[in-house]
C-alpha cells in the first residue's frame, strides 16, 4: 500500500469507527449531488419538525408551528460550487444559503462545508472556524458533509503543528477539531449521537483539489 | 458532620439498587473500553511525559500567566488573576453586570462547580442554564455531579423522563433517544435566548493566548459562539507553554476518562472572535484564571503533584470504594481519589476529615491516573495532616502506643489469645463477635487467634539445612505470626526442600503499614526502626515476606520513612533492595517448576492483593507457579480488584468493606474454583470468612500452602 493510501486506509477505520459516513470521490460536484440526495431522503430538520413524536415546552412549540421547507447551507464555498448547488436546491425546492445562518437557528437540515485537514490516527477533520456562518453550519445543522482533500490527510496531530501555531497566531481565530457527530452518554452510559451538534458527519475525500477559496 | 451522618449517607447511597448496578456495569465497560483505546501504545511513557510537562509548567505558572496574558490581550481577550473563589465570583458577576446580560448558558466545569459558580450568579439574580446534558440534568434536580465525566451516572432514565415531564410540562416516554432530543431543542433556545456564555477549559496555551476546550455534545462550542459575551474560568493549573503540550496530554486524557481516542470536538479559541457577521465586530471575551490555593499547592514539596491533574476521571472509575458509594458519598465537590485530596486544599478541613479515611488503600488509583499522581500517598498524608491538626482519636493513640513497644504489641496479642476461648468455643474461628465490633461486622467469619504464635514454635520448626543455597531471613508480620503461623510453617518446609536457610529474627515487630493508615507517622518510624534494627541486610540473600502488603511497605516505604535517619537509613535501602514475597523468590530466584512438584490437578484460581499486583508490580509469577504446579488454572475476571480488607479499613467502614467483598466472591464463584490462592494474610482473613459465612465451596489458600501440598 503507498503511504497516501496507507493513511487514507487509517483515516477511514478511525472515522468509521465513531460512526462517520465516509466516501471517495473525484469530482466536487458529486459531493455536492451527494449532499442535495442526503437532505431530500432525511426527515425534515428534528427540531422544527411539527408532528414531531415528543413532546415540547410551550415556549419551543410555538417556534415549531409552521412546517418549512428544508434548508442546506453552504457558507465559504468556492463561488462557483455555491452557483451549482443553489440550482441543485432550487430544483428540489430546497431552501439554499450561504450566510446569515443565525437566522436559522432553530434549524438548518444541512451544513456543507470544506474542511481544511484530516489526521489519520483519530479520523478527525481540522476546520479554521474563524468565520461564524462557517463555524454555525457545523455546529446547528442536523447533518454536517465536510469536504477534505485526500493530500491533506495527516497522520497525527504533531505533523501540523507548526501549521495550527500560524493559524493560531492569524489571530482571532477558532479551530476546531472534529470526529464523528455530536454524542453523549450522559443517559444511563447508553451512546446517543446528535446533542448540541450534527446527529451525522459525512465526510467527502476528494482526489485531486477542489479549488478551494482563498 | 460526624463520622456518623457520613456513614449513614454511605448506606443509604447502597441502599440504591440502580446506582449499584450502574457502577457495576460501568467498571467491567470502563475497564475493557480503557484497555482497547491504549493497545498499541505505551501507557507508561505517556504517563511520564506528562507529568513532566505539568510539573515543568506549574514551576512556572505565574511566567505562563504573565505570557497568556500579554498575548491574549493583544487579541482582543481581557485577563483577570482571583486570588480566591469569592473574587472568581465578583469578577465575573461584575462583567455580567456591565454587558447588561441576564441569561446566561454554561458547559461544564469543575472549576466553576469548585466556586460555586451558579449559585452565587442564581443569588445575584443572573439566570443560568447549564448545556451538557448530564450537568443540565443535575442542575434541574439541584443535586451536585456524582463524577467528573458523567455527571448524571447515578440517575436512570425513568428518573430523567420524570423530570423532563415536569420541564416541559408535557409528558415524556423514559426513551432514551427521545430524552436526548428534548434536550437538543429546549437547549436550543436557551442558546439562543442567552446573553453570556460560561466556559471552563481544559487547557491555556501561553505562547499564543489559546483556550483548549474539548467536550463530546457540541455544547461549549455554542456556549462560545451564540452569546455575545464569553467568559472562561481557567484554573492556573491548566497553563501551558504551547499547543504541543495540549496535544501530548489530549492523547492521554479521553483514552483514560472514557476509552475514546479524542472526543467529538476540540476547539481552540485565539483572540476575541468574530460576532454575528459583521467583520469588525468582535465578542467580548474575557478570561478569569483562579488560584483558590494552586500557587501556595505549586510550591508544595509533597502536595505539588496534585496539579498535574488533568480531571480525566480515572480514579473514580477504577476505585472498589467509589463504585460502591457512588460520587455524593467520595467527595464534596470534586469526586474520587484526586477529590479526596483536593477538597482539603479547597474546600477545607471540615468537608476532608472523613472522606480521607474512606480510602482501601488500593493503589488502583495510581496506577492509571493519566499525571502518575501518587494519589495513595497524599490521601494518607492528608489524614495524618488532619489528624495533627485537630488531634488524634484516643483509639489511634492507644494503638499508636501500644504496637511502637514490641514487647507491649506481643503480649497484648499472646493475652488476648489467652482469653478468646469464649469467642471461638475451641474452633479456629470466631463464633462469636467481640463486644468492639457490632453486628454491621458480622459479614465474615473471623479467625481466633493461633494458639501458640509462629515466633514461640521457631525453635522448634527451624529446619536444619546443609550448605544452604540461599540464607533467607522472614519476615513475619503480625497476622501470619499470631493468626496464621502455618503459612509461615509451609514455607519454610518448602523452602528446607530447596536448601534455602531460613531465619527468623525475633526483634522484629509490625511492618507499620496499619500505622501509617491511621495517620500515626511517628509510631509508624518507630516500628520502621526497630524492624530495620533487626533485620541485617548483609547477612541474607532475600528477605522474605509471605504477606504482600508487608512486602510492599518495607520495599516501597520504609526506606522513605526513614530517609535521612542515620544510621537506619542505608540499612533501610539494603534491606528494600532484598525484600520479596514468595511467588517472586520461588519463580524469579528459584525458578522452581513442574519437575519440583507433584501435579496438583484441581481447577485453581487467583486472587492478586492490591500490594502484590500494584504496590510491587508482581502478576505474573503467581498465576505461572499455580500453573507449572499443575493446576487447572481459570482467571477470574476481577482478579486484580480490591477484596475489601484494607487492613483497619474494614473494621472502619464494615459496610463497604462487605459489598466489595460480596462482588469479589461472586467473581469468584464464576470461575468454579476449588481452590482460591493468594498472598496476603489480610486478603485471606477477608476471603476466607467471606466464603465460610456465605457456605460457598472453595477453599482459600495462601500460595506456600499449596504448594507445601505438592511437594515430592
Amino acid at each position: 500500500m503507498s503511504s497516501v493510501d496507507s493513511l487514507v486506509h487509517n483515516f477511514r477505520a478511525q472515522a468509521e469507527a465513531v460512526s462517520t459516513i465516509l466516501e471517495v470521490m473525484a469530482d466536487p460536484v458529486k459531493a455536492l449531488e451527494y449532499a442535495v440526495q442526503l437532505c431530500e431522503g432525511k426527515e425534515p430538520c428534528q427540531l422544527l419538525a411539527s408532528g414531531s413524536s415528543a413532546e415540547l415546552s410551550n415556549k419551543t412549540e410555538e417556534l415549531a408551528t409552521q412546517k418549512l421547507p428544508k434548508i442546506i447551507a453552504a457558507p465559504a464555498l468556492p463561488k462557483t460550487l455555491q452557483k451549482i448547488l443553489k440550482h441543485l436546491c432550487e430544483s428540489r425546492g430546497i431552501t439554499f444559503i450561504t450566510q446569515g445562518l443565525r437566522d436559522h437557528l432553530f434549524g438548518i437540515d444541512l451544513g456543507i462545508t470544506h474542511a481544511d485537514w484530516g489526521i489519520a490516527e483519530t479520523g478527525t477533520i481540522i476546520m479554521d472556524s474563524s468565520n461564524e456562518d462557517v463555524r454555525l453550519a457545523t455546529m446547528i445543522s442536523d447533518v454536517h458533509v465536510a469536504m477534505l482533500p485526500i493530500h491533506r490527510i495527516r497522520k497525527s496531530f504533531f505533523d501540523l503543528e507548526t501549521e495550527l501555531r500560524v493559524t493560531m497566531e492569524d489571530t482571532p481565530n477558532y479551530t476546531a477539531f472534529i470526529t464523528g457527530a455530536s454524542r453523549t452518554a450522559d443517559i444511563e452510559r447508553v451512546l446517543t449521537l446528535g446533542v448540541h451538534g450534527p446527529l451525522e458527519l459525512h465526510i467527502i475525500l476528494l482526489k485531486g483539489s477542489c479549488g478551494k477559496k482563498p | 458532620m460526624s463520622l456518623k451522618q457520613y456513614k449513614a449517607g454511605i448506606r443509604r447511597a447502597m441502599g440504591n439498587p440502580f446506582l449499584r448496578e450502574a457502577m457495576q456495569n460501568f467498571t467491567a465497560a470502563y475497564r475493557t473500553g480503557r484497555e482497547s483505546a491504549f493497545h498499541g501504545l505505551d501507557v507508561d511513557e505517556m504517563v511520564a511525559q506528562i507529568a513532566a510537562i505539568k510539573d515543568a509548567a506549574n514551576l512556572q505558572l505565574d511566567g505562563l500567566y504573565q505570557d497568556f496574558k500579554k498575548n491574549a490581550e493583544a487579541a482582543g481577550i481581557k485577563v483577570h488573576l482571583a486570588e480566591t473563589a469569592l473574587e472568581a465570583n465578583e469578577i465575573i458577576t461584575h462583567i455580567g453586570r456591565i454587558n447588561k446580560v441576564r441569561k446566561i448558558v454554561k458547559s461544564k466545569t469543575m472549576t466553576g462547580e469548585e466556586i460555586l459558580l451558579n449559585h452565587h450568579l442564581g443569588a445575584q439574580g443572573f439566570e443560568v442554564t447549564e448545556t451538557d446534558l448530564g450537568e443540565w440534568i443535575i442542575q434541574l434536580r439541584r443535586e451536585g455531579p456524582s463524577h467528573m465525566v458523567m455527571p448524571a451516572i447515578h440517575l436512570s432514565r425513568h428518573h430523567i423522563a420524570h423530570l423532563f415531564s415536569d420541564v416541559t410540562g408535557a409528558k415524556q416516554h423514559h426513551d432514551i433517544a427521545a430524552l436526548v432530543k428534548v434536550a437538543r431543542r429546549e437547549l436550543r433556545l436557551r442558546y439562543m435566548e442567552a446573553d453570556m456564555g460560561i466556559t471552563g477549559a481544559n487547557f491555556a496555551l501561553a505562547a499564543t493566548g489559546t483556550l483548549g476546550l474539548i467536550t463530546n455534545e457540541g455544547n461549549a462550542r455554542l456556549v462560545t459562539t451564540l452569546p455575545r459575551v464569553h467568559i472562561a474560568l481557567v484554573g492556573l493549573e491548566k497553563l501551558l507553554p504551547s499547543l504541543s503540550e495540549a496535544l501530548t496530554i489530549n492523547r492521554m486524557l479521553p483514552r483514560n476518562a472514557t476509552g475514546q481516542a479524542i472526543t467529538s470536538y476540540v476547539t481552540w479559541i485565539t483572540g476575541a472572535n468574530i460576532q454575528g457577521s459583521e467583520p469588525s465586530s468582535r465578542k467580548t471575551t474575557h478570561v478569569v484564571f483562579l488560584d483558590n490555593g494552586r500557587r501556595a499547592l505549586a510550591r508544595d514539596p509533597l502536595f505539588s503533584q496534585v496539579l498535574r491533574c488533568v480531571r480525566c476521571g480515572a480514579c473514580a472509575n477504577v476505585c472498589p470504594v467509589f463504585r460502591v458509594v457512588g460520587g455524593h458519598q467520595y467527595g464534596y465537590i470534586y469526586v474520587g481519589a484526586i477529590g479526596l485530596v483536593l477538597t482539603y486544599f479547597f474546600h477545607g478541613r471540615e468537608k476532608a476529615r472523613h472522606l480521607v479515611k474512606n480510602c482501601i488503600n488500593c493503589e488502583a488509583c495510581r496506577v492509571v491516573c493519566a499525571a502518575g499522581i501518587d494519589l495513595p500517598l497524599l490521601i494518607k498524608a492528608v489524614h495524618a495532616r488532619i489528624q495533627d491538626e485537630e488531634g488524634h482519636p484516643l483509639k489511634n493513640i492507644l494503638i499508636a502506643g501500644v504496637m511502637g513497644r514490641r514487647k507491649w504489641f506481643h503480649a497484648t496479642l499472646r493475652g488476648a489469645g489467652r482469653v478468646q476461648g469464649p469467642l471461638t468455643g475451641g474452633s479456629p474461628y470466631l463464633r462469636h463477635l467481640p463486644l468492639i465490633l457490632t453486628r454491621e461486622h458480622n459479614f465474615r467469619t473471623l479467625p481466633a487467634m493461633a494458639p501458640r504464635p509462629f515466633r514461640d514454635r521457631w525453635k522448634v520448626l527451624k529446619p536444619h539445612v546443609e550448605n544452604p543455597s540461599y540464607r533467607v531471613a522472614l519476615f513475619a508480620g503480625c497476622l501470619h505470626d499470631f493468626v496464621y503461623p502455618e503459612q509461615l510453617q509451609a514455607a519454610v518446609t518448602l523452602l528446607a526442600d530447596f536448601k534455602v536457610d531460613v531465619d527468623f529474627p525475633m526483634a522484629q515487630s509490625c511492618c507499620g503499614l496499619p500505622l501509617e493508615t491511621l495517620g500515626e507517622t511517628k509510631a509508624a518510624r518507630d516500628v520502621a526502626r526497630q524492624n530495620v534494627m533487626a533485620l541485617n541486610p548483609e547477612c541474607y540473600d532475600v528477605i522474605l515476606a509471605l504477606c504482600a502488603s508487608c512486602a510492599a511497605h518495607l520495599k516501597n516505604r520504609v526506606p522513605r520513612i526513614l530517609e535521612g535517619v542515620t544510621p537506619w537509613a542505608r540499612r533501610a535501602q539494603g534491606l528494600a533492595e532484598r525484600v520479596m514475597p514468595l511467588s517472586a523468590f520461588l519463580y524469579d530466584v528459584l525458578q522452581m517448576n513442574s519437575a519440583d512438584l507433584k501435579p496438583g490437578k484441581v481447577k485453581t484460581t487467583y486472587h492478586a492483593p492490591c500490594h502484590l499486583c500494584r504496590g510491587l508490580g508482581i502478576k505474573e509469577a503467581p498465576r505461572l507457579l499455580i500453573q507449572r504446579a499443575g493446576f487447572k488454572f481459570v482467571r477470574a475476571e476481577e482478579e486484580e480488584t480490591c477484596c475489601g480488607f484494607g487492613g483497619t479499613y474494614s473494621t472502619q467502614f464494615p459496610q463497604v468493606s462487605s459489598q466489595i467483598l460480596s462482588q469479589k466472591l461472586d467473581d469468584i464463584k464464576k470461575t468454579g474454583a476449588q481452590f482460591l490462592v493468594t498472598e496476603c494474610p489480610g486478603c485471606i482473613l477477608q476471603l476466607r470468612g467471606g466464603i465460610l459465612h456465605r457456605g460457598d465451596a472453595v477453599e482459600v489458600l495462601h500460595l506456600a500452602e499449596l504448594l507445601d501440598r505438592l511437594k515430592k
